[in-house]
């Protein structure tokens, strides 16, 4: 019964939505974050998604294979009165853009809504499918 | 000769195997709506349920490998930087023309169902 696949596929979805709202959740936590004593601050995450054949047939999932590092320097700002500034007064903060960040997580939220639409209307259509012929 | 009494419930049965596989295929698609690269599939339900009745008269029955044969990739309509091809907007409306559908023929189902049940019924009262 393939149907039955459909929560696989679906599911897979919904969890690789959401963990690509928490890295966006910890980006935007991150935001403000300035360098410490490294001189490190905080780089945006980024999630990658690739499709996960699910079984021998034409099923098609999602997975997060792996979770990479925005590698563009940071927000530099003159503010020679921060603690953490170095010696010509800069303070770095951390690479995030918050609207970049608020974009992603609209595209996500909207995502996970879909893909439990999807397992709504296959639970229902399964329901009647079990009373057929009742 | 009891095979004649199920012969009409066979068409249906057919359909209903293949609205699932595609409604499953749907689903594939809308899941990856966001990841890069990938190419949204589609099969043309019409002529794959054409088959499937031909090769069952043939006595092979099976719609759904039939289905599979004949996938297709469905071309965007905007293209998209990261070679996605899912256009949501598509997707969703035949996700949920699919479902209608596929409760469409599960009642063309419960209806020759009951029909026969009914024949059987005034029968046994007769």
């Amino acid at each position: 019964m393939s149907m039955f696949r459909i929560f696989d596929v679906a599911g897979s979805a919904v969890s690789a939505q959401s963990q690509r709202l928490n890295v966006v959740a910890s980006n935007l936590a991150n935001a403000d974050t300035v360098a410490g004593p490294d001189g490190q601050a905080y780089k945006a995450r980024q999630v990658v998604f690739t499709t996960e054949l699910m079984g021998a047939s034409a099923a098609a999932g999602v997975r997060v294979t792996d979770i990479v590092e925005d590698d563009t320097p940071g927000r530099r700002v003159h503010d020679p009165k921060h603690p953490a500034a170095d010696e010509q007064g800069y303070v770095t903060y951390s690479n995030v853009s918050a609207v970049e960040e608020m974009v992603n997580m609209i595209s996500a939220s909207r995502s996970y809504q879909n893909n439990i639409e999807v397992m709504n209307t296959a639970r229902t259509l399964l329901q009647k499918t079990l009373q057929m012929g009742q | 000769m009891i095979h004649r009494l199920t012969d009409a419930l066979n068409f249906q049965t057919q359909a209903l195997a293949l609205r699932s596989e595609r409604q499953r295929l749907l689903a594939g698609n809308i899941a990856n709506a966001d990841t890069p690269g990938f190419q949204a599939r589609d099969f043309d339900f019409a002529s794959a349920l054409r088959d499937a009745t031909a090769a069952q008269r043939a006595g092979v029955p099976s719609p759904v490998a039939r289905a599979e044969a004949q996938l297709r990739w469905s071309l965007p309509a905007q293209t998209n930087l990261d070679g996605n091809t899912v256009d949501m907007d598509r997707e969703r409306a035949a996700f949920a023309e699919n479902a209608l559908k596929y409760d469409a023929s599960l009642r063309f189902i419960n209806g020759s169902i009951r029909t026969l049940q009914d024949a059987m019924r005034s029968h046994s009262q007769g």
